[in-house]
């Protein structure tokens, strides 16, 4: 009966989805960008769900637990996912750009890893366990994510921890015309316009020495995928396996054989781990594969439209009398956000700062939303579908594996979620990207910076879990008083 | 909502974590484990599918045996005994 039950409502939120793409389809071919951009999610959705695929899973579980079943898919789908941007880029159809690289990437990716373990759900995860009926993700994205986030962006709060350097640097900018003067409000904008703009981005296949000692295509498969991605992987495979599989492992395989154990066992230990959780591990060569199509379907649909981004659309669809745009929807300079791949905490941004200008907030009146990203209406936000598509997809998955459970949150977990998902919307503000647009899509597309963010989120995870241990410590010793 | 490990019988325990999400019950799964001695038999009650991957795996590879599993009315039953 239960089945049946939930096999009506994955039929039901399926035609569902597809209702609101045909009716996309029906009020302005144009609208196919948004569509794209709704399946892509809707596919990223089920495979999180169906793997369980989480990256906060991918550190917290190794040092909680011991487990290196997330951390294991993770590393395979960013070698898979590499190889398909590889290829990408040497057919120019990749919509990748590397990020301004420095210490700041570290210290978000140290302030999200925190926050990951407390809400118990990364960016793309909480939003998969929302689809679960978890309510604390929902918590945690639309209190931190969502409002958290773009308050930050838009506040002069943090304006004693601006260095005088960063407003003098912003200032000498809008001597010279960009940005605008009446852009720069918050303390963000100082942080963006004095300092991250001046920082460099990195991307190994564009670098001096890989572009001109590897000619034409092979940049991109030896600097960007093979150097960046493939043997970092591989190394953190093995460091994982020696640290956290191999001692145990050994064990069983000398009481088996009765002796000795070789390098060959040592092989079999590794592959071992690496298909112990055959659907995380299945799910993370799928999604390798599927965000590599998302780029080129993309990359497609802007070189089928003429343009590099929605915002472009958005404007001639509003000079055609299709739509009326409203002032600054589409950004100065003619964009929204709009990146071309999977991404998750921009678009989040985005609905906070629309809601909160519902309240009477000004959300336009900084460089974020004002000149780089836009604030479109939710229903014409590209990258917000795609939110919306992965909260729906994991319903679906959910749904059809009998996994769906409203849950809301009791107690200590609305603190958790709170705290947990303020800290991942503040983390992945100064990095421009959480653990999708800073970590798994940057070094898939070569950019060292990515691993940076990554170890500032092991670091954070490391952290949290030390605080779970002791608080969840002091909670079993009181339940054992009894015996 | 609260975490519950009770003494259930001589070397039986039972571990309540409903409503709880990651990483609350591997880690009190874990916890438990290393309270019990070797032998004994802990009942695990959870919500949370996202968890029992991780207990599965934790357990597999310490050595544990899982002597059940299953899902009754959206509650997952795990039943675990310590080597």
């Amino acid at each position: 009966m239960e089945e049946k039950r939930n096999q009506i409502w994955a039929l039901i939120i399926t035609g569902l989805m597809i209702l609101i793409s045909a009716m996309y389809y029906k009020v302005n071919v144009y609208y196919m960008y948004v569509v794209a951009y709704i399946w892509f999610g809707f596919a990223y959705g089920m495979m999180l769900q169906y793997g369980r695929f989480c990256f906060a899973s991918a550190s917290r579980d190794l040092f909680a637990a011991g487990v290196p079943r997330m951390a294991v898919g993770v590393l395979v789908a960013l070698m898979f996912f590499s190889l398909i941007q590889a290829s990408l880029a040497s057919t120019n159809m990749s919509t990748f750009h590397p990020a301004p690289f420095g210490i700041h990437t570290l210290i978000a990716g140290l302030v999200f890893g925190m926050g990951m373990v407390l809400s118990g759900g990364c960016a793309s995860g909480s939003l998969y366990k929302i689809g679960e009926g978890n309510m604390t993700s929902a918590v945690a994205a639309f209190f931190g994510l969502c409002i958290g986030q773009a308050i930050f962006v838009d506040v002069n709060w943090f304006n004693f921890m601006i260095p005088q350097s960063w407003m003098d640097a912003a200032a000498d900018k809008v001597a010279k015309g960009f940005p605008p003067a009446d852009k720069i409000t918050s303390s963000f904008d100082y942080y963006l316009a004095g300092y991250v703009w001046d920082k460099p981005s990195i991307q190994l296949s564009h670098t001096k020495v890989f572009s001109s000692a590897l000619p034409g295509i092979t940049k991109y498969f030896i600097a960007d995928a093979l150097i960046n991605t493939l043997i970092p992987a591989a190394l953190l495979l093995t460091v994982i396996y020696y640290f956290f599989v191999r001692k145990g492992f050994l064990k069983k395989r000398a009481k088996q054989k009765g002796g000795q154990t070789g390098f060959g066992d040592e092989l079999s230990g590794l592959w071992n781990m690496i298909t112990a959780s055959k659907r995380t591990t299945i799910m993370g060569v799928i999604i390798g594969i599927v965000a590599g199509l998302h780029i080129f379907v993309m990359k497609g649909l802007q070189l089928k439209y003429g343009v590099t981004n929605f915002g472009q659309i958005l404007t001639r669809m509003d000079k055609a009398g299709d739509i009326t745009l409203k002032a600054g929807e589409v950004s100065t300079k003619g964009t929204v956000f709009d990146p071309g791949y999977w991404y998750i905490t921009s678009q989040e941004g985005q609905l906070g700062a629309w809601i909160l200008e519902k309240f009477g907030w000004n959300m336009r009146d900084n460089l974020f939303f004002g000149v780089n990203n836009g604030l479109p209406e939710p229903l014409r936000n590209p990258a917000l579908w795609m939110s919306i598509g992965i909260i729906f997809g994991a319903m679906v998955m959910a749904r059809l594996n009998n996994e769906f459970k409203f849950k809301m949150p009791k107690g200590e977990l609305w603190v958790w979620g709170l705290a947990g998902g303020l800290l991942m919307g503040w983390g992945s503000r100064p990095s421009l990207g959480c653990n999708i647009g800073a970590f798994f899509i940057r070094i898939a597309g070569g950019d060292p910076s990515g691993w940076l963010y990554g170890l500032g989120m092991v670091s954070g995870a490391f952290i949290g879990v030390k605080f779970f241990n002791w608080w969840s410590e002091r909670k079993m010793a009181k339940e054992m008083e009894a015996f | 909502m609260a975490m519950k490990f009770e003494k259930t019988g001589d070397g039986t325990y039972m571990l309540d974590v409903c409503g709880y999400v990651c990483p609350h019950p591997q880690i009190y799964c874990k916890k438990s484990l290393e309270k019990m001695n070797e032998g004994d038999v802990v009942q695990v009650i959870l919500d949370n599918p996202s968890s029992v991957e991780t207990i599965a795996q934790m357990c597999d590879q310490v050595g544990h045996d899982i002597l059940e599993r299953k899902t009754e009315g959206g509650k997952i039953y795990v039943k675990i005994k310590k080597s």
